[in-house]
């Protein structure tokens, strides 16, 4: 072999590859699909959950301003099925990172930019299937609201899950392990709890406390449109407020990771 | 130049990573050409560089100061041709996939589907195509590693100790898909702290110590060193090195205090010799390791301890000389 020339032919063609990888996108689908800890968390325990909650007698002719209590308790569970999809979506970022598929990618031509979009809008596929398998089983339970408030609440929830896929990162980063969903599962339930999109929460101190909470701005963003409210300016503030401290967190920590590999 | 261009072109490699026990210098001042075509060793204990020189070459880390070249262009536009490919040491698959979809998708990325069956052959995963990352053995996830690596037809392959971890079995079977590969003429450098895999299936071998290449030769030349033992004794009646240097299958000679050390490759014979005709006693013979072939090969006053390189075309110039 020590005489012989390579028989690589002298030109080759090095097209940039393309920021949309649909190959790469069908393969993050079907790992999703596959990973029977997040069909569960983001297609089956939200409509599960708005069953149990969201469907006694009462709540469907209780009204609330433009829909039903049932409806209600609908938008909430799509915005927190939304969540889970999202959120475990920014942690297996990290989870990649750090079993060093990151890296791997890095020794093949497709660009950092591709790596990210292809997961980001893998999980806003999970995220909006969540919504919808939701929104179609509390459509068919008994659910009524105004078309506007239907489509205006699935949108904010789907778009607004985005900022937990960067609390997802964050957390992946704080946390790294395989398993992270298990803690974060739980944790986004709490969270869901007590800043009152599982149950509302009315006056108190928990009202109060809920106001911190993250879950709480999406919560009250989500519902504006069925309960033809504006939501409050606490809504806003806790939106962008805790948006700004996972964005800037995963950012220093993706930063410093990239930086060692 | 173009026929003449080299695979690989290192000059002054410097890299240094702070830790908190200081400054640690992983390549300091690393000079190293390969030919097309050559399948050179990297060899060297744990902390030489080897490591860190290969991030160095795949653009994974970037050099204080030298230059890379990687098939005359920068590694990262190299990796983006898929000129260059790598298997490195552990991690980098995600074990949710098969083996066909983990390399459907990194073909996916080179725009080179077609490879992706021939690659499987090649590495000797066919039958474990169908098979879950997660649930392969280290062998089998080393050689999809090889496998993936193939997917570009990269004009220079580099792999990272790629056998460290696996069994002798696994190992073989490994080695046997890189000499098929090798044999059709591609540029191949691995790292290794294996002196058997560098001189089975190396046909240079690049010694590193301290993040400089120490000996660069072939394998015959390096072998030559590393299975030499040192005779040790005190010799009661004084001796000049020359004295000591012309006897039978002396190779070099040092002293260490009143003990004089003869490097020799026939170390029964000499020491047979050394106790029945002259008075030395407290006689000892150790092994050479390569640490110890390193210090040799370095030592200034080092003899020429291996024959000359046969001489081939592309040997003229870099594997006849031990640096």
């Amino acid at each position: 072999m020590t005489t012989t020339a390579t028989t690589t032919p002298a030109v080759r063609t090095a097209p940039r590859t393309s920021l949309w990888q649909p190959v790469y996108l069908r393969t993050e689908l079907r790992r999703l699909a596959r990973n029977r800890r997040t069909v569960i968390f983001t297609l089956v325990m939200p409509p599960v959950f708005f069953l149990l909650f969201g469907t006694q007698s009462a709540y469907g002719t209780q009204s609330v301003g433009n829909g039903n209590v049932t409806a209600y308790v609908m938008i909430s569970m799509a915005l927190y099925g939304a969540m889970l999809a999202t959120t475990a979506g920014g942690a297996g970022v990290s989870i990649e990172r750090a079993q060093g598929w990151s890296r791997q990618l890095r020794l093949t031509p497709l660009r950092p930019a591709a790596y990210v979009l292809t997961k980001v809008v893998s999980a806003l596929v999970f995220a909006l299937a969540s919504v919808v398998v939701t929104c179609a089983v509390g459509l068919v339970s008994g659910a009524h609201l105004s078309t506007r408030a239907l489509v205006l609440g699935a949108l904010i929830a789907w778009v607004g899950s985005a900022v937990f896929a960067a609390f997802g990162l964050f957390m992946g980063y704080v946390l790294p392990a395989e398993n992270v969903m298990q803690i974060l599962g739980p944790v986004l339930a709490l969270m869901a709890f007590a800043g009152g999109l599982f149950v509302p929460i009315d006056g108190g101190v928990f009202a109060t406390i809920a106001k911190f909470i993250p879950t709480y701005g999406l919560a009250e963003l989500t519902r504006a449109p069925l309960l033809g409210t504006a939501p409050n300016v606490w809504a806003y503030v806790n939106v962008l407020g805790w948006g700004l401290v996972f964005v800037v967190g995963a950012a220093r920590r993706f930063r410093r990771d990239t930086a060692r590999v | 130049m173009t026929t003449d261009e080299l695979a690989l072109d290192l000059r002054e490699l410097h890299k240094s990573f702070r830790t908190p026990a200081g400054t640690v210098r992983a390549v300091d001042g690393l000079d190293l050409a390969v030919r097309p075509g050559e399948v050179v060793a990297f060899l060297g204990p744990n902390g030489a560089g080897k490591t860190t020189t290969i991030d160095l070459v795949l653009g994974l880390a970037t050099p204080d100061s030298g230059t890379v070249r990687v098939l005359g262009h920068e590694p990262s536009d190299a990796i983006a041709h898929g000129r260059v490919s790598a298997v490195m040491q552990t991690g980098g698959l995600l074990k949710d996939l098969t083996v066909r979809e983990t390399l459907e998708l990194t073909a996916s990325f080179y725009g080179t589907p077609w490879a992706v069956g021939p690659a499987l052959e090649r590495a000797g995963l066919a039958d474990a195509a169908g098979r879950r990352v997660g649930s392969c053995s280290g062998g089998q996830q080393q050689r999809l590693r090889f496998a993936l690596a193939l997917l570009p037809d990269p004009d220079l392959l580099i792999l990272d100790e790629p056998t460290t971890g696996m069994d002798v079995a696994g190992r073989r079977d490994f080695w046997n898909a890189i000499r098929a590969d090798a044999a059709q003429g591609r540029t191949i450098l691995f790292a290794t702290h294996y002196l058997e895999e560098a001189d089975a299936y190396a046909d240079r071998i690049v010694l590193l110590s301290h993040g400089k290449v120490v000996a660069d030769g072939t394998a015959a030349q390096v072998r030559a060193v590393a299975s030499g033992r040192v005779v040790s004794a005190v010799l009661d009646a004084p001796a000049t090195d020359d004295e000591l240097a012309a006897l039978p299958g002396v190779d070099h000679v040092e002293r260490r205090g009143d003990r004089v050390q003869l490097h020799t490759r026939t170390s029964d014979e000499l020491a047979r010799l050394l106790l029945t005709t002259t008075g030395a006693h407290d006689l000892e013979i150790t092994s050479l390791g390569l640490e110890q072939a390193f210090l040799t090969l370095t030592s200034d006053d080092a003899a020429p301890v291996a024959p000359p390189a046969p001489a081939t075309d592309r040997s003229a110039s870099t594997a006849g000389s031990l640096r």
